[in-house]
């Protein structure tokens, strides 16, 4: 039996920690890991907690994230409780097996620590890694905080091992702006956290022999559709799984998450939709603009970034006072519109206000993201609304050194 | 627990009957031989992973299953990781007692054809054996992607003709030495690994059953004949694997803990190396006068391999 970890009523976590920390109260009973800049941390305090009799299941350090990923899904198709951590590369490296383990329905935890991806080699924080998971069939969570790395990690293990789920889950927080800056965290203790995660229910067990599986099987055009459908709907079923776990969560925590978070938007007139850490600069920019100089702006975060929120996104932006909105997207975008841009313009369109839409790209290869480059492109889009049309760019490149980079205008004829 | 009765080859080719008839191979195909008698060798519960490959397509095709028994395949180069994993949660569900049934007898599995071992997973099977995870890998080496139509793996020997190394009028085939992975699993310090065949049954049995038995990563490379790409007669899988043998191409020894040798299989008569190769329409185009030089080449590659397998189980170290 694994040894109480004795935690104060406040403690001082850095992101990595604190997803370390939900990880070891979760019991996992198999960790297939490998590790790489920003998330190593996370695999060396699991680790420490293996030497040091906390944590009962197996360690296994492989030779690589794809081993990390393939080693999670042997282990999570033999009946327990799987999770992993990796950044970047090494998710990158991972990629086809991501998409091996949501088809094959595993409830594998991958706590993401995002950070860009190379060409050119830079191990800073921004979301290429997450963006490259998008379309891989996970339930994608995004944290802004230590705190919330924590917490949501912690319900990662009740979303994804839901039975009407059975997906795997990412639980992403940005590299080193959340993973390596310590802030209070309040963290539960652990049986009450064991208790809220709840023991693992096998599902197609394959160490269970009195009902032999065959996990992996082949299907070309007579299944495969079919297949793909199911997985889809299941993951957009998820949603009320997710609304459910977060409501068990404030109950028991009084901290509440939502699938769309929305800040200062009653009355908003401009709005910017980000994600990540950056979501507290742009928040904060928002209230001192509200003071300074009386501009009404909000802040809306998809929190679930898969399955999308649509219809909560257009409900956040459904606002009659709003009249633009800028997405902001922390990947380098590769000849597109920015990914948040693209699905948040889908969504607007289904608003009767449909507001003036534009896209930043910003912080590449974790360049800055202050107050005064929130206030910057706040002010910009109230420019937009008082012009009553965009009056840049539509896609623009924030904080760039040299001369500005931007595409596409609105066309008025 | 291991089968005892192996003397007596009809009954125990329908011993332990977890392996279905109804699959996909190509008739003649050695591959279900050897995978039988793996699973025919014990009474134990068996986990079994599978690479992608011919095994894996033949075998698994939805909504049929030829397995009996706990099978997984996730991609290409990863049935090391999956069975080696399995193996992990095995451990720690049977500490925390979570396990359907915490005493059953239980042995892990993978499978890989020779692409997926000697080239694509090698890597996966380095991590898995480094890490001492008790389980067996078994590598079908028939020599070249048979799966996806005859390309050249690093398993495919020297000469012979394949859909990406091909023989015509400046090319003998394949230029470069098959690649030693007995040698290499041994190197990793693994407690059992051996050569086997499917024609020395009795043999191949007891070798999957030693490594079954002997807790740690074992490795089989495993000679199977493939007669698509081998092109021979599927009713002659076991005379060419008998000439594999009796050639010494494929000889039959095991390396415990690394360093101790020991021959399984002599040949009473060592047959030329031109017996084997002209039964095989790969090696057709070596019988040309301009490509002699080749089958000179490989016999004396047999030679000096047989000559250092021997020397190396005389040293008993």
């Amino acid at each position: 039996m694994a040894k109480e970890f004795d935690l104060n009523e406040v403690e001082v976590w850095d992101g990595n920690y604190a997803a370390s920390q939900a990880l070891r109260q979760a019991q996992i009973d198999v960790v297939a890991a490998y590790p790489i800049t920003p998330s190593t941390p996370i695999v060396e305090g699991y680790g420490s907690y293996v030497a040091n009799g906390y944590v009962d299941g197996e360690f296994v350090m492989v030779e690589s994230e794809h081993g990390a990923m393939s080693g999670c899904v042997g282990a999570a198709a033999s009946g327990g409780r799987v999770a992993t951590a990796t950044s970047s590369q090494g998710f990158a490296l991972m990629v086809e097996v991501l998409y091996q383990a949501s088809g094959m329905r595993l409830p594998i935890v991958l706590t993401v620590v995002n950070r860009a991806l190379a060409s050119p080699l830079n191990v800073r924080g921004d979301h290429s890694d997450m963006y490259l998971g998008r379309d891989s069939g996970w339930i994608q969570i995004d944290a802004f905080n230590p705190q919330e790395a924590y917490d949501l990690t912690l319900c990662a293990f009740r979303m994804g091992e839901h039975l009407d789920v059975r997906l795997p889950v990412m639980v992403h927080q940005d590299g080193f702006t959340t993973s390596h800056k310590a802030q209070n965290v309040t963290p539960l203790k652990d049986e009450v956290a064991y208790a809220f995660v709840g023991d693992y229910v096998p599902v197609n067990d394959m160490l269970d022999f009195s009902r032999p599986v065959t996990h992996g099987a082949q299907t070309e055009e007579d299944w495969h559709y079919e297949h793909k459908a199911k997985q889809h709907k299941a993951l957009m079923d998820s949603r009320t799984v997710i609304d459910e776990v977060f409501a068990d969560f404030k109950a028991l925590t009084g901290r509440e998450y939502k699938r769309v978070e929305s800040y200062l938007m009653d009355d908003a007139e401009v709005a910017i939709v980000v994600l990540g850490s950056s979501v507290e600069t742009a928040v904060l920019a928002a209230k001192q603009l509200r003071e300074e100089e009386g501009i009404k702006a909000g802040v809306v975060s998809p929190r679930c970034f898969r399955p999308f929120p649509y219809d909560l996104v257009r409900d956040a932006l459904d606002i009659p006072t709003l009249k633009a909105v800028s997405c902001l997207d922390k990947s380098a975008p590769g000849g597109a519109m920015g990914a948040l841009f693209n699905e948040v313009s889908a969504a607007v369109y289904t608003t009767k206000a449909r507001p003036m839409m534009t896209n930043y790209i910003y912080g590449l290869g974790g360049r800055d993201f202050a107050v005064d480059e929130a206030k910057r492109i706040f002010k910009e889009q109230k420019a937009h609304a008082d012009a009553g049309h965009i009056t840049t760019d539509i896609q623009q490149f924030s904080g760039l050194r040299g001369p500005k980079l931007g595409f596409f205008q609105t066309r008025r004829d | 627990m291991a089968i005892t009765s192996i003397k007596n080859l009809k009954e125990f080719s329908t011993n332990n009957d977890r392996f279905e008839g109804s699959h996909l191979l190509c008739p003649g195909c050695a591959h279900s031989m050897i995978v039988r008698e793996l699973m025919n060798c014990t009474d134990d519960n068996l986990v079994i992973a599978s690479n992608t490959g011919c095994l894996e397509v033949s075998t698994a095709v939805y909504p049929y299953t030829s397995w009996d028994t706990s099978w997984i395949h996730i991609g290409f180069e990863n049935a090391a990781t999956a069975a080696s994993c399995a193996e992990s949660m095995y451990k720690a569900r049977k500490r925390k007692g979570t396990l359907k049934d915490n005493d059953a007898p239980v042995k892990f599995v993978a499978f890989g054809g020779d692409g997926s071992t000697y080239d694509i997973g090698f890597q996966w099977l380095s991590g898995a054996m480094e890490r001492g995870h008790d389980f067996t890998y078994i590598c079908l080496d028939n020599e070249n992607y048979a799966n996806t139509g005859g390309q050249r793996s690093s398993a495919t020997p020297i000469g012979a003709n394949t859909s990406t190394a091909q023989a015509g009028s400046h090319s003998y085939g394949k230029k470069q030495k098959k690649k030693d992975i007995v040698a290499i699993m041994a190197a990793h310090g693994a407690p059992y690994v051996a050569q086997l065949a499917p024609n020395k049954w009795k043999s191949m049995a007891k070798g999957f059953q030693k490594a079954l038995e002997t807790e740690g990563p074992c490795f089989i490379n495993t000679v199977s004949a493939c007669t698509t790409e081998w092109k021979f007669d599927p009713k002659d899988t076991i005379h060419i694997t008998d000439l594999a043998t009796d050639t010494l191409m494929f000889p039959i020894y095991e390396i415990i803990d690394g360093h101790e040798l020991n021959i399984l299989y002599r040949p009473k008569n060592i047959l030329k190396v031109e017996d084997y190769l002209g039964a095989q329409g790969r090696y057709r185009h070596l019988f040309k006068p301009e490509n002699k030089h080749v089958i000179e080449r490989i016999q004396s590659d047999i030679d000096k391999n047989w000559e250092m397998l021997q020397r190396r189980e005389e040293a008993r170290i």
